[in-house]
């Protein structure tokens, strides 16, 4: 495997002193190549300045950034390669959409003319329309599409369904996937969607108040996480010495996320008359970010 | 086009994906509807169909594939291996005890059912 990005000590800085917002610290992590990776979190949380450090539209205030195994600012060689969708991209003013779409080719060297008019249809995207004149769906289509047809070797998605309907986004999810599969390429995709696209993710960063707390293959966190539900007395002696991510209660009845429950743990657990249910991508990233009792100290919970 | 199943598509959170993968092309098999020697659909088909990441899809092909449950043709694609079929059902007699009879003893124990009333309610349904 090859590594397209790799950040080291990663941190950026906004203000002085007592204002000073870190809105991202000492972030250190690897993305392989030709992979669809899930940069998720709340808002707010960094995943957009990180993306802007990654592409070179932001200075690091520390650490070091390689992507292409270049440094990415003003640098041709590595931005040539790289697509950032963002969540609202401005366009010049009396813009229409056929100009966006016939400008692309100056940017993205692999860009697909028929593949982008394809995309048009299937958006339903009225090509002579003013930009500022489309609807926020039709806005968030303009960049999904040219995202998608710019087949770059690295395209990240920032939000990039803001507006856009079930069908619309199901759309995306689909087209991206069949176009990775006989394109491979390196995706990485910012959402706070979780549940929609978790099955698309083979890797996840997740990331928390500036900080990484997650960094793993997705399919190594399913599973790594189970809900635990039972009278209270039961739980609570089950949990006990157990790394629990999360707890909750109604009366007698209890809930509580245990982490790296093995096949004896679990048989344990069934056999003190507790119910076992799995824990979405989605509801383990709720849990280990809402900081109540989460292990804020290691990323996995293994 | 080989669909996977006649079934919803559908994998959930419990389990790695590719291990549900496996079992679902597993379950094909056992079934009759992926018989030996038919091919089976490549991973773009898989992923296609069931909305999931295309590594992810051959992760679960592949494994099967090390199980010598399919075998790789050159230039066509995976095929369901002579024996697969005889060998899935031996595995699964062996896991059937502590898959399906120890939750119906834990739960019959809950419901106060002794384990020779629960011998007679399968003697009545089973068949």
């Amino acid at each position: 495997m090859t590594t397209v990005i790799r950040a080291e000590g990663l941190s950026k800085t906004y203000g002085h002193g007592s204002n000073a917002v870190h809105a991202l610290a000492d972030a250190t992590f690897a993305l392989e190549e030709n992979r669809i990776h899930g940069l998720l979190g709340r808002n707010g949380a960094g995943k957009t300045t990180l993306m802007q450090l990654l592409t070179g539209q932001e200075f690091a205030t520390a650490g070091t950034i390689e992507v292409f195994g270049e440094n990415p600012v003003e640098n041709a060689r590595v931005l040539d390669r790289v697509c950032f969708i963002k969540e609202s991209q401005r366009y010049p003013e009396d813009f229409r959409v056929k100009h966006v779409l016939r400008s692309a080719p100056w940017f993205f060297p692999e860009w697909d003319q028929d593949f982008a008019e394809e995309l048009v249809e299937r958006f339903r995207l009225p090509v002579n329309r003013r930009v500022k004149k489309l609807s926020r769906g039709q806005l968030s289509a303009v960049g999904v599409i040219v995202g998608l047809a710019s087949r770059a070797p690295l395209t990240f998605f920032d939000e990039p369904y803001l507006g856009l309907d079930a069908v619309a986004r199901q759309l995306f999810y689909d087209t991206l996937l069949a176009d990775f599969a006989e394109h491979p390429r390196t995706v990485v995709l910012s959402t706070h969607l979780i549940d929609e696209v978790s099955n698309l993710l083979e890797h996840v960063v997740v990331i928390d108040e500036g900080r990484i707390i997650i960094d793993a293959d997705a399919d190594d966190l399913r599973g790594s996480a189970i809900d635990v539900v039972g009278a209270r007395s039961a739980v609570e002696a089950f949990t006990a010495g157990r790394e629990v991510l999360h707890r909750s209660a109604l009366g007698g009845l209890a809930t509580a996320t245990v982490a790296g429950l093995d096949e004896a743990g679990r048989a344990e657990a069934r056999a003190a008359g507790l119910e076992l249910a799995p824990v979405s991508l989605q509801q383990l990233v709720v849990r280990t970010t809402t900081g109540e009792t989460a292990d804020r100290t290691n990323g996995v919970p293994a | 086009m080989n669909q996977p199943t006649n079934r919803e598509p559908h994998v959930d959170d419990s389990r790695p994906i590719f291990l549900q993968i496996a079992e679902q092309l597993e379950d094909d098999i056992v079934a009759g509807r992926l018989p030996e020697e038919t091919q089976v659909p490549s991973t773009n088909e898989l992923a296609a169909f069931l909305r999931i990441n295309p590594a992810t899809a051959a992760k679960g092909v592949n494994l099967l594939v090390d199980q010598g449950v399919l075998y790789k043709k050159r230039g066509i694609g995976m095929f369901v291996a002579e024996g697969a079929r005889a060998r899935l059902v031996a595995q699964r007699r062996d896991r059937f005890r502590e898959q399906y009879i120890a939750p119906l003893m834990t739960e019959a124990e809950r419901l106060g059912i002794t384990p020779d009333q629960l011998a007679a309610m399968i003697r009545e349904d089973g068949r």
